[in-house]
């Protein structure tokens, strides 16, 4: 009865944080096509601009949760090789797709058909990695395999330091980036 | 067609809720990844439930034996949980926000792929289903998307998800730029 019960907590919380950021990423505009594809030609950097937002400000509260012991972090294993790949693969995807997995799961919600067309294609490519996991696993994984580093315990450089310099960073590149959009080219937001 | 905002800064004066700054839905999705973190300890992610419902999808294709047995499956089941109806909501929480904004509108073939590629649907649903099968093949393989390893592993400065950060915008600025360069009257092929 109670495991029942935590499971349908869990199960609304889900639907409830799903919903949060479903509509953080329509109102962000990272729904749309014509941004993310902009975004990767350097035309419009709104997508940019939400990711190091969220980076920075997520970063920041959730390093403060960790520390007062209220989360844990869950970091990815850094098998660098399958990581480098991978990213590579998915910056090509994503550019001739025009959405990102999260993305595209929104767009659909905004009345975006492509995007569920994508979208049965990510179900396909997840079935092709999923019948050639064992040979990943054997031979691409464990290449350049770090484990699950983290950035201050690679460089020996504090938390807290990484975050001042993407702070300051983020706010540089906003201001270049807002600097331009208003004087150089005025169609920065061509489409 | 998406029809709107032409210019964000007059919309976001406009119409209150619909022009929220990129900058705002980041900070936005900052402060809602603390919240994951601290009510479900979880960071927010994508593909791994996208993975457990392709499982579903795949069984009777592949057969309820042929899923159960695969290694990958084993380790991310087809079952209802947190994360997949987290995408649920995500697909919700665009939808509800498009339709409060009006922006909801059913789009085939966006602007910046007209413009290149010409008005066919054909064509562009078969980009769109090609690209999401190499977008989610990279995701898995690298072990994130723009969710997971973006956002939620970047502010938690893992090393894997900085490296899939730059290897992605990396990988789709050089993309964009081959599929999207200028082309003189004579349509080439794409890619």
């Amino acid at each position: 009865m109670i495991i029942i019960a935590i499971g349908l907590t869990l199960l609304a919380f889900g639907v409830l944080f799903g919903f949060a950021f479903g509509w953080l990423l329509h109102r962000g505009r990272v729904t749309d096509y014509n941004v993310i594809v902009n975004q990767f030609l350097l035309r419009d950097f709104t997508v940019l601009k939400v990711m190091l937002s969220a980076i920075v400000v997520g970063g920041i509260g959730v390093l403060l949760l960790q520390r007062a012991g209220l989360t844990s972090y869950h970091i990815k294993d850094a098998n660098l090789l399958g990581v480098a790949i991978g990213a590579c693969l998915f910056g090509i995807g994503m550019v001739v797709y025009g959405y990102c997995p999260g993305t595209g799961l929104a767009a659909i919600g905004t009345g975006s058909l492509h995007a569920l067309v994508g979208a049965v294609g990510m179900i396909v490519g997840a079935v092709l990695y999923a019948l050639s996991f064992d040979w990943i696993q054997a031979n691409i994984l464990p290449i350049w395999a770090l484990g699950k580093v983290r950035l201050p315990d690679l460089t020996g450089i504090p938390d807290a330091a990484w975050f001042l310099a993407l702070t300051i960073m983020a706010i540089a590149l906003f201001a270049v980036i807002e600097h331009r959009s208003r004087t150089g080219s005025q169609r920065s937001d061509a489409r | 067609m998406v029809s709107h905002a032409p210019d964000i800064r007059h919309a976001s004066r406009l119409t209150l809720p619909a022009g929220w700054t990129p900058y705002l839905a980041g900070a936005g999705i900052g402060v809602l990844s603390w919240i994951v973190f601290g009510v479900v300890n979880m960071p927010i992610g994508i593909t791994t439930a996208l993975s457990q419902l392709a499982g579903g999808v795949a069984i009777p294709i592949l057969g309820a034996d042929a899923v159960a047995s695969n290694s990958y499956w084993a380790k991310n089941p087809f079952i209802l949980d947190y994360g997949t109806v987290f995408l649920g909501g995500t697909l919700l929480g665009a939808f509800a926000s498009a339709l409060i904004s009006r922006r909801f509108a059913f789009e085939s073939v966006p602007t910046v792929w007209s413009d290149r590629f010409g008005p066919s649907i054909a064509k562009r649903y078969a980009a769109a289903f090609l690209g999401g099968i190499v977008a989610m093949f990279g995701a898995r393989l690298a072990g994130g998307c723009t969710s997971g390893h973006g956002i939620s592993g970047g502010l938690q400065l893992a090393l894997s998800s900085w490296v899939f950060l730059v290897v992605m915008f990396a990988s789709g600025i050089a993309m964009a730029r081959l599929m999207f360069r200028p082309v003189q009257r004579s349509s080439r092929r794409m890619s």
